[in-house]
């Protein structure tokens, strides 16, 4: 009897991964045919990502022109802010490229293509997410690569395994947390087209806020981005554990540590806000 | 058991009013004003497998609502909707694999990419075994005589190639039933027939089609029912002869006149068209035969030519429309 359960019990696990594994390979396939068709237009692509990475680079040098002017920020140096900087812009580079699909999705409803979508047999989710891997977003991959890169050896910092897996952490992440508002921007759209600047605003200052540490905030803002949208549980809390600094606001290390697991539970909240918007258009179809 | 079962399908929404003006775009922010339309108004019929049924109506009948309903993209407000044992919406991806929905204004195919890289895929899309897909693949590759397109990328093709493809596409996974929406819109003529012989062709091979369209020629080359919908009701289900005879049983006759001043008339036939030499009178057949009528006129006027034909399919339905007391 208990033996029998025990086997019930791993079939539906293996059917669980076997479904998984069935939608990670729809994936791939949909990200292989949106590069190829990307590479089409080889030089469109180089000389966007080639412009992405400068235009990027350029506000970096904006905050590198004020330390130089200031010297430090409430306490924080230049190389410990290129931190912020350069992982926020890492993780917000893959979100960009991984959502872009939740991203244009005003236009895929606008014009009516979204109906698509709900006649195939597949997760509209990973539709959604399939649509485009935008690759040029890749210029401001690096450009914050090479900001943390310059930051963590301008600190001296050794890249002991513990940080690289707080850092990787971190940008895995934040990547959610930006993939999250992506999916909630689209979310909102099967409500109204028009108003998507509300999220817009939220995704993009959201990039620019956690830049900096989030001591030099105010504290409703702070809280903003601690408990409603964890953008601090992806950038503040990781960089400390990195820097090994105490957090003049008293939270433990562990916990600075895992603070970027965060990032994954909001998207998973986000989805769940895209599955009621789907419902939503189930009837009103518009 | 019928493929679809439909009764007393009801579907309203809910459409914003806007107020004119960026006063009233301003107002419009603060309260919505909406008012609610009725596109489905209690519509039932039944369809059985393998028929090939063409759904017409003037354009907001009501058609498009019953296809996402079928499809299982919207919900009903009320009614029952039965498609192949389930209900579309409550069973979507169950539902989806087992049917083929072509757009004629739209394509499923993607964009930037070549025919075959699209069919490739749908069939990781709709996990087709890869013998079998190769085996319809190859199959409509054939039928359609796609091959010289396979390698081309969407974008390049012409609307009547892409029309072809995706009609393949839609059928790459055998589905039990097809909803062909608008398939001939903007093709030339050439294409319109190939497109025609390709749905007469899946039909044969036992696919349940449903087909709208505004093309009369559709509906007369393929449909042996149609219904008919206009507000969002049925008005008619049943064969193009019956809706015709329904209408009006005349018939018409075309005579080409050997001397364009020749003024023809006849006690039971009226002159209803002049165009130079053509002349076009309709008759009742009840009160005389297109025999009787062709030996009179015959043997009273000089005639080079004449045929007897049908009040095209149009007329009728514009009249019933017109009946309905629709703008069009």
């Amino acid at each position: 009897m208990r033996r029998g359960l025990g086997q019930r019990g791993l079939r539906r696990v293996a059917a669980l991964l076997a479904d998984i594994g069935d939608g990670a390979r729809l994936y791939g396939r949909y990200i292989a045919l949106s590069i190829r068709a990307q590479m089409q237009y080889r030089a469109s692509f180089i000389m966007l990502a080639v412009g992405h990475f400068l235009s990027t680079g350029i506000e970096f040098l904006g905050i590198w022109a004020l330390f130089a002017r200031f010297g430090d920020l409430k306490g924080w140096s230049l190389p410990e802010v290129s931190l912020f900087y350069g992982l926020v812009n890492v993780s917000f580079a893959l979100a960009e490229a991984a959502a872009r699909g939740f991203d244009t999705f005003d236009g895929l409803i606008r014009s009516g293509d979204f109906d698509r979508l709900l006649l195939r047999p597949r997760s509209i989710a990973l539709q959604m997410a399939g649509r485009e891997l935008q690759l040029m977003r890749i210029g401001r991959f690096f450009q914050g690569l090479v900001v943390l890169a310059w930051g963590a050896a301008a600190l001296g910092l050794p890249w002991t395994v513990d940080r690289i897996a707080i850092a990787l952490g971190a940008i895995v992440g934040g990547a959610f947390v930006f993939a999250g508002l992506f999916v909630l921007q689209a979310t909102l759209c099967f409500w109204t087209v028009e108003s998507i600047e509300i999220i817009n605003t939220t995704t993009y200052g959201g990039v620019e806020t956690a830049q900096f540490p989030l001591t030099i905030y105010r504290d409703w803002f702070r809280r903003f981005f601690t408990y409603l949208v964890p953008l601090a549980s992806v950038t503040y809390f990781p960089i400390l554990a990195i820097l090994g600094r105490d957090d003049p606001l008293g939270t433990p290390h562990l916990f600075q540590a895992l603070a970027p697991l965060a990032g994954p539970l909001f998207f998973a909240a986000t989805l769940q806000a895209w599955r009621f918007g789907v419902r939503h258009y189930h009837s009103t179809g518009s | 058991m019928p493929q679809i079962e439909v009764e007393n399908l009801v579907k309203t929404f809910r459409v914003a009013e806007r107020q004119a003006g960026t006063w009233g775009a301003l107002k419009g922010l603060l309260q919505r004003r909406s008012r609610t339309v009725r596109a489905l108004d209690g519509i039932s019929f039944t369809m059985e497998v393998g028929e090939l049924v063409g759904y017409i109506g003037p354009n907001g009948a009501g058609k498009s609502t019953t296809v996402k309903i079928l499809s299982g993209i919207l919900i009903p407000d009320s009614g029952r909707c039965v498609v192949m044992g389930r209900i579309p919406w409550k069973a979507r991806t169950a539902h989806v694999a087992e049917i083929g929905v072509v757009f004629g204004q739209r394509t499923q195919l993607w964009w930037d990419l070549p025919v075959i890289e699209s069919f490739d895929l749908l069939r990781e899309i709709y996990r087709i075994p890869p013998r079998e897909y190769l085996r319809t693949r190859d199959e409509l590759v054939a039928m359609m005589r796609l091959e010289p397109l396979l390698d081309t990328p969407v974008r390049q093709l012409s609307l009547g190639q892409r029309m072809r493809c995706d009609l393949a596409a839609a059928f790459l996974h055998r589905p039990k039933l097809l909803f062909l929406d608008e398939p001939t819109i903007g093709l030339d003529a050439a294409s319109k027939l190939a497109v025609r012989d390709y749905i007469k062709r899946l039909n044969r091979q036992g696919v349940s089609v449903i087909l709208t369209t505004h093309d009369m020629d559709d509906i007369e080359a393929l449909c042996r029912r149609i219904l008919l919908i206009n507000r969002g009701r049925i008005l008619f289900d049943g064969a193009l002869e019956a809706l015709r005879a329904q209408v009006s049983r005349d018939r018409q006759l075309v005579i080409v006149l050997a001397h364009e001043e020749t003024w023809v008339e006849d006690p039971d036939a009226q002159v209803i068209r002049r165009n130079g030499h053509h002349l076009t009178l309709r008759f009742d057949p009840e009160r005389i035969s297109a025999a009787d009528l062709i030996a009179r006129i015959t043997a009273r006027y000089e005639i080079r030519d004449l045929y007897v034909e049908n009040p095209p399919i149009e007329e009728i339905v514009a009249q019933i429309y017109y009946e309905e007391g629709t703008a069009l």
